[in-house]
C-alpha cells in the first residue's frame, strides 16, 4: 500500500508540476513573440525608434518618440495627482475614521478598482471631458495661457485629460497599498508619541516620516506600473495625435493608444511590426516598474504583497 | 492637564480636514460614474437590449444580445482553459513549491501579472490572428486566459498557504495519501477562498477591452463559431462611445450599465463569499 501511495503521489506531484511549467513556458512564449515578431522593424529602423518623433506610416517612417512621451507625461501627470489623495484619504481611514466607517469606504475604494475602463473611458468622454474644458482649462488658458504649460486653443481631449481620469483609476491601488503599509506601524510608537502630548497629526507625521516612505514610494511605483499600461480610457481622453507639446491642454498619444488604435489597420509587415515594437517597449517599462514596486513592497510589507496582486 | 498650544491644534484640524477632503475627493468619482450611468443608460435601458441584435444608426430599438453572449463565450472559453492551469499551478507552488521551478514560476506569475492587457492582446493576433488570417473568439479568449492566470495563480496558492500545517498532518498521520490530503482536504478547505479568487478574475476579464480589439474584433451579428470574429460587450461599448451618433452614445451608456451590472455581481458575489467563511 506504501508504494502504491507513493508512485500516486508521485503521479500527483508531476502532474501538478508540469501545469505550472505550461505558465513559465506561456510567459517564455509570450516574450518570445513580442521579440519575433518585432524582429523587422528592430533590423530596419534599429534605435532611432525611440529617437525620431516623426510617425507617418504612408511614408513608412516610425518615430515612437511622441508615444513614450505622451505614456510617461500622462502617468506621471496621475501619480501627481492621486498619490496626495490616496495617501490622504489613506490615513484619514486608518487613523481617524471611525471603525464603523472604515469598511464601507474600503468597500467603495475597491468597486472604483473593479470598473471597467472602458467605463472610464466613456465617463471621460462625456462628463469629465466637458467640465474640465468648460470650469478647468478655458479660465486656466485665459489668465494663464502665456505659461507654455497651459499653451494653445483649448478643445478637450488633452494630455490634462487623460492623466486626471488615469489618476481617478489609479487612486484605489495606491490607497490600498498604502493603508496596508500604514498598517505594520507597530501601534506602541504610535502610543509613544500621543502619551508624549504629541496631537494625532504630529503622530503621524512622526510615523510617517520613520517607517512609510519606502512604503508608499512603493505604492507609488505600483501606481505608476498600472498607469502606464493603461489603455481605453487613455485612448478616449488624450486626442491621439503624434506630437510632443509641452503643453498640457493639447492632444497627445501614448503607446498603448496608439496599439489599440492602429493595429487594425497595420498594412505592411514593417507597419504591424513597428506597433508590435511599440508593444514590446511598453512590455519591458511596466515590467520594470512593477518589479520595483514588488521589490520594495515586499521587504516593507509581506501582507502588501496580497494589494500589489490586484 | 498638559495644555497644547493654539498653533499646534489648529494644524492638526487643518489636516484632519485636508485627509477627509481627499476621502470625498477619492469616492467622489465613483457616485458620479454611478449617477451618470443610471441618468444616462436609462434612455436605453430596456428588454430589447438584452434580447435584440445592433441595429444600423438611425433605427430605434436593437440591442447588444450578441455581445452578452459573446461576452459570456469568451470568458467561458478562457476559464475552461485558465482555470485547471491556474488552480493546479497554485497548488503545485502552495504544496510542492521550494526549488528552482517554483521560483521561477512565481516570477513569471508576478511578471505577467504586471503585464498591460493591451499587449496579451498583441499575444493573442500574434498566435492565432496571424496564422489563421482571421479574427476569431480563440484569438480573443486566449489574451482574456493571459490576464486570468496570473490573478488565480496566485489567490490559489495563497489561500492554501491559509490552511493550517496540523490539518495536513491530520490527514496524513490517518493514513490517507498525500495528494488525497492535498485535493480533497487542503484544497477543499481552501475552496471558498478560490472561488473568490476565480470570480474576481472573471469580472476583471469580462470588462476587459483592449486586449479584444483585434483578436475578437467584434460583430454584429451572432457568431457562427469560434473561428470567427465575436461580439463583446465592452467593444460595443467602445465603438458606441467614440461614434459621431447621439442614438448611439445612449446605447453606450445602456451597454455599459449592462457591462458593470456583470462586474458588480460578480465582485461583490466574491465578497460575501469570502466574509461567509470568516
Amino acid at each position: 500500500m506504501n508504494s502504491r501511495g507513493n508512485i500516486k503521489d508521485f503521479l500527483f506531484e508531476k502532474t501538478t508540476s508540469l501545469f505550472a511549467l505550461c505558465v513559465l513556458a506561456l510567459t517564455l512564449l509570450l516574450f518570445a513573440l513580442l521579440v519575433r515578431e518585432s524582429l523587422p522593424a528592430i533590423r530596419k529602423i534599429g534605435a532611432s525608434f525611440v529617437t525620431n518623433t516623426t510617425w507617418d506610416p504612408v511614408l513608412e517612417e516610425f518615430g515612437a518618440l511622441p508615444f513614450l512621451y505622451g505614456t510617461v507625461v500622462s502617468s506621471f501627470l496621475a501619480i501627481l495627482i492621486a498619490l496626495p489623495l490616496g495617501v490622504g484619504a489613506a490615513i484619514f481611514i486608518n487613523e481617524f475614521a471611525p471603525d464603523w466607517l472604515k469598511t464601507p469606504v474600503s468597500f467603495l475604494a475597491e468597486l472604483l478598482a473593479a470598473i471597467p475602463s472602458v467605463i472610464y473611458g466613456l465617463w471621460g468622454i462625456f462628463v469629465l471631458l466637458p467640465v474640465l474644458r468648460d470650469y478647468f482649462m478655458k479660465p486656466v488658458s485665459r489668465v494663464l495661457g502665456w505659461i507654455p504649460l497651459f499653451q494653445g486653443p483649448v478643445y478637450g481631449p488633452s494630455m490634462l485629460a487623460a492623466g486626471v481620469l488615469l489618476s481617478i483609476m489609479i487612486v484605489p491601488f495606491i490607497l490600498s497599498v498604502s493603508r496596508e503599509v500604514l498598517a505594520t506601524v507597530p501601534k506602541v510608537q504610535k502610543e509613544a508619541v500621543l502619551s508624549l502630548g504629541g496631537t494625532r497629526w504630529e503622530m503621524i507625521r512622526i510615523v510617517i516620516g520613520q517607517h512609510c516612505i519606502p512604503g508608499i514610494f512603493g505604492a507609488t511605483i505600483l501606481g505608476l506600473g498600472r498607469a502606464l499600461g493603461e489603455t481605453m480610457a487613455v485612448t478616449m481622453v488624450i486626442g491621439n495625435r503624434p506630437d510632443i507639446v509641452l503643453s498640457l491642454f493639447q492632444p497627445g498619444y501614448s503607446m498603448a493608444a496608439v496599439i489599440a488604435n492602429e493595429f487594425t489597420e497595420a498594412t505592411g509587415e514593417l507597419y504591424l511590426s513597428a506597433l508590435v515594437e511599440i508593444g514590446l517597449v511598453l512590455f519591458f517599462l511596466t515590467i520594470v516598474v512593477h518589479l520595483v514596486a514588488k521589490l520594495i513592497l515586499n521587504r516593507m510589507v509581506p501582507e502588501a504583497r496580497k494589494g500589489a496582486a490586484r | 492637564m498638559i495644555s497644547i498650544s493654539f498653533r499646534r491644534r489648529a494644524t492638526d484640524r487643518i489636516m484632519k480636514t485636508l485627509f477627509l477632503l481627499s476621502v470625498f475627493l477619492v469616492i467622489l468619482p465613483l457616485v458620479l460614474i454611478f449617477f451618470d450611468l443610471l441618468w444616462k443608460g436609462a434612455k436605453e435601458l430596456k428588454w430589447s437590449l438584452l434580447t435584440d441584435l445592433p441595429r444600423p444608426v438611425g433605427e430605434p430599438g436593437g440591442g447588444i444580445a450578441n455581445g452578452i453572449a459573446g461576452t459570456l463565450t469568451l470568458a467561458g472559453l478562457a476559464m475552461a482553459g485558465g482555470i485547471p492551469l491556474a488552480v493546479l499551478s497554485g497548488i503545485y507552488l502552495a504544496e510542492y513549491g521550494k526549488g528552482v521551478l517554483a521560483s521561477l514560476v512565481r516570477f513569471a506569475v508576478d511578471l505577467l501579472a504586471g503585464v498591460p492587457s493591451i499587449i496579451m492582446g498583441i499575444f493573442g493576433y500574434v498566435l492565432w490572428v496571424l496564422p489563421m488570417k482571421r479574427f476569431s473568439a480563440w484569438a480573443g479568449a486566449s489574451a482574456l486566459a493571459m490576464i486570468f492566470i496570473p490573478i488565480v495563480v496566485r489567490t490559489t496558492e495563497e489561500m492554501l498557504k491559509t490552511v493550517p500545517v496540523p490539518v495536513r498532518e491530520a490527514a496524513l498521520a490517518l493514513g490517507i495519501e498525500r495528494w488525497k490530503t492535498t485535493l480533497f482536504i487542503t484544497v477543499r478547505t481552501a475552496s471558498a477562498g478560490i472561488i473568490t479568487g476565480i470570480l474576481l478574475a472573471m469580472a476583471r476579464i469580462l470588462g476587459e477591452t483592449a486586449p479584444l480589439l483585434f483578436t475578437a474584433l467584434g460583430n454584429q451579428f451572432w457568431q457562427t463559431g469560434l473561428d470567427q470574429p465575436i461580439a463583446a460587450v465592452p467593444l460595443q461599448v467602445f465603438s458606441y462611445a467614440i461614434s459621431p451618433y447621439d442614438d448611439w452614445h445612449d446605447k453606450a451608456w445602456a451597454g455599459a450599465v449592462v457591462l458593470i451590472l456583470m462586474v458588480l455581481v460578480l465582485s461583490i458575489g466574491a465578497r460575501v463569499l469570502t466574509r461567509e467563511r470568516n
